[in-house]
């Protein structure tokens, strides 16, 4: 017993070693640093132990817009992208002609590279001297003023991030629901409609609790996705993201760290101790939550 | 409530593309089920039992033929708007939802004149419970249910709009030996008590035997023979039907007519009037042995089983079909195991006649 034990250990080490190297030490590490006031890489010397750094950060006006746009980007999308995948994922288990392409087409977003993505939403949304961009054809078409989305008023940036985020994750997710409705056995149905019970009742009484357990799942992914966002905002906006007034709890921590403003790794790591504690309790809440309403 | 069947048919589009011509599930299905009665429908699997089952039900469209409900026609009726409740293989009780809300579940689903009230529903599934005794379960999840329960939730559902007609689809073939004997009592005593007209499925004769008031046997979606259990193993019409109810099965054997007489081989069995002289196939019910040492019928023995009551006979013959002829004979009765051969005497009822071609039966006037 007592060498099975040790020869399972064994077996262990190397992804002990490995992870414990590469993802709990700089953990641990993070949350060191960011009680490190002054922190100082060259020298590695600090001032003093304390709350400064979280203080500092609170106060950055960057920050705060970065802890805004992130925010608004989670409680925009992740409601949003769910909501239609689950649509899209019903009418295409329901349709039977050209489901398998229509499928696929769906799917494609998810296989395509990001700077294809990216020219896509130029083509869409950028301003050039030749053209306002396709969707600013179509405002016009409606008689509707062109709108600056990448360099103009904050409401349209936010629009064409939240619609990108949108757009990227949604491909998972559909993939992810329809092979959740596909494997709800039809048994529930047909006694169902033996039943006489109405198709929104149906899907509220019987498709949603057998599919919760999906759902809930692409919800906290969904959350803690959006909470990390930070490269679609650079795709879009370019790495200048505070002047843009589009950067996100990442990007902040990144430009803390390597910016144009970086060397400044106490603060870096208290910001991502709140992104942190930020997601963790989003998280716990949504367990407590789904615990309720999930049937597994 | 009676149930007409009218040549319903069900065709169904063949999966192997390259084969020609649709897979007939239900062939010409011609049945008149009276009011009040149990019918099981049986035959092996993939005979169309199931598929007629559905098509009474609605869920699956007969390609041709007409279904009545006393003199309504329902055929193009949806299945909520028949009245009928159907008990589904693996049950399908929705899992997520307590016992209760399961039976009460398609009694929210009553809209217009015949809503209920709270109280009415909570009356009318504590009644459906009551009938088959699973009051004290009514808090719980299906999962937390064993197999027998569960079966008696999903009767409970199928039965508290008061359906018309009553449809179980293999409504044992989930539950243990022991479980079945009682739960197809208990099905019977629910049909009593209600006089719902019930359909129910299965492959098991012994089942479709013991409680139907009539069974429809069913091979290749033909309908074989339909009659009084006890009617229908007397009299099969044909080998077929012979050979699937009864356990043990019939034995069957090659024979020959010559002058009014029955031969197995050389032995002169039996005498069949007015047959002309021609081979035919022989099926002696286990039962039909009787042990007699001047028997006509000499068979090499192989061994006896004795189970109590009865003692069972397995031996052998050369014009047997079967590898083994096995024949039940009262535990009275001592049968010399030292001995090589036993012989047989036969009861005349219980030799049953069939053309070699046709396999149909051939009556003995």
């Amino acid at each position: 017993m007592q060498k099975n034990n040790l020869k399972g250990w064994l077996y262990l080490l190397p992804a002990i070693l490995f992870l414990g190297f590469f993802m709990v030490y700089p953990l641990i590490d993070v949350f060191v640093y960011s009680f490190e006031e002054g922190y100082n890489f060259a020298s590695q010397t600090y001032f003093d132990i304390g709350t400064y750094n979280f203080s500092y950060v609170l106060h950055d006006t960057y920050f705060l817009q970065a802890l805004k746009n992130t925010f608004l980007m989670v409680v925009i999308t992740v409601p949003i992208s769910t909501g239609i995948a689950l649509l899209i994922s019903v009418g295409l288990s329901s349709i039977k002609p050209l489901r398998n392409l229509f499928q696929t087409i769906y799917f494609l977003p998810y296989v395509t590279n990001t700077l294809a993505v990216g020219l896509v939403f130029m083509i869409l949304f950028k301003k050039t001297a030749y053209t306002n961009g396709l969707v600013n054809l179509i405002i016009n078409w409606f008689g509707g003023e062109s709108i600056d989305f990448i360099d103009g008023p904050y409401w349209a940036k936010m629009f064409v991030m939240c619609f990108y985020i949108i757009w990227v994750v949604m491909p998972f997710k559909i993939l992810l629901l329809t092979s959740a409705l596909s494997s709800v056995n039809q048994n529930y149905y047909n006694a169902a409609r033996v039943d006489g019970t109405s198709a929104f009742r149906i899907f509220r009484r019987i498709t949603l609790p057998m599919i919760s357990p999906t759902i809930f799942y692409l919800i906290i992914t969904g959350f803690i996705g959006a909470f990390k966002e930070y490269s679609d905002a650079v795709a879009l906006f370019g790495t200048d993201l505070n002047a843009a007034q589009m950067n996100t709890m990442v990007g902040y921590v990144y430009d803390m760290l390597y910016g144009d403003s970086g060397g400044y790794p106490s603060y870096a790591s208290a910001a991502a101790i709140i992104l942190f504690v930020i997601v963790l309790t989003i998280t716990c809440i949504n367990l407590l939550i789904g615990r309720k309403h999930t049937y597994y | 409530m009676k149930v007409v069947l009218q040549n319903l048919t069900k065709k169904f589009p063949n999966r192997n593309r390259k084969a020609a011509g649709d897979v007939i599930a239900v062939n010409d299905f011609t049945f008149e089920i009276p009011d009040g009665k149990l019918v099981g429908l049986l035959g092996p699997s993939g005979c169309g039992k199931s598929t007629t089952l559905f098509m009474i039900c609605g869920l699956q469209e007969p390609t041709a033929g007409k279904i009545f409900f006393g003199d309504d026609d329902v055929t193009a009726l949806p299945p909520e708007k028949r009245g009928v409740g159907v008990v589904f293989q693996n049950y399908a009780l929705y899992p997520h939802l307590t016992v209760k809300q399961n039976i009460i579940f398609p009694l929210q689903n009553l809209k217009g004149a015949d809503k209920l009230s709270k109280a009415q529903m909570e009356e009318k599934a504590y009644e459906a419970a009551k009938l088959v005794q699973i009051e004290e379960l009514m808090e719980r999840k299906p999962g937390e249910l064993s197999g027998g329960q569960q079966q008696r939730v999903a009767i409970a559902r199928a039965m508290v709009k008061m359906p018309k007609v009553l449809l179980l689809d293999e409504p044992l073939s989930n539950l243990d030996a022991r479980l079945r004997l009682q739960t197809r009592e208990e099905i019977r005593r629910i049909q009593r008590e209600t006089g719902i007209t019930t359909v129910f499925v299965t492959h098991d004769q012994e089942e479709a035997m013991s409680i139907s008031d009539i069974i429809v046997v069913m091979k290749d979606g033909v309908v074989q023979q339909t009659g009084r259990p006890q009617d229908v193993y007397d009299n099969p019409a044909n080998l077929f039907v012979a050979k699937f109810l009864g356990t043990p099965p019939i034995n069957v054997f090659e024979g020959t007519v010559r002058n009014g007489r029955l031969y197995i081989g050389d032995a002169d069995v039996l005498a069949v009037q007015g047959i002309s002289d021609q081979e035919v196939t022989v099926g002696i019910r286990p039962e039909g042995f009787i042990l007699d040492e001047n028997g006509p019928l000499a068979c090499r023995l192989s061994g006896v089983e004795v189970m109590g009551r009865d003692i069972s006979v397995v031996s052998m013959n050369e014009f047997s079909v079967n590898p083994t002829v096995r024949s039940i004979i009262d535990a009275e009765n001592q049968v010399n195991t030292a001995c090589d051969t036993v012989r047989f005497s036969l009861k005349p009822n219980k030799v049953l006649l069939f053309t070699k071609d046709t396999e149909q039966r051939i009556y003995v006037s």
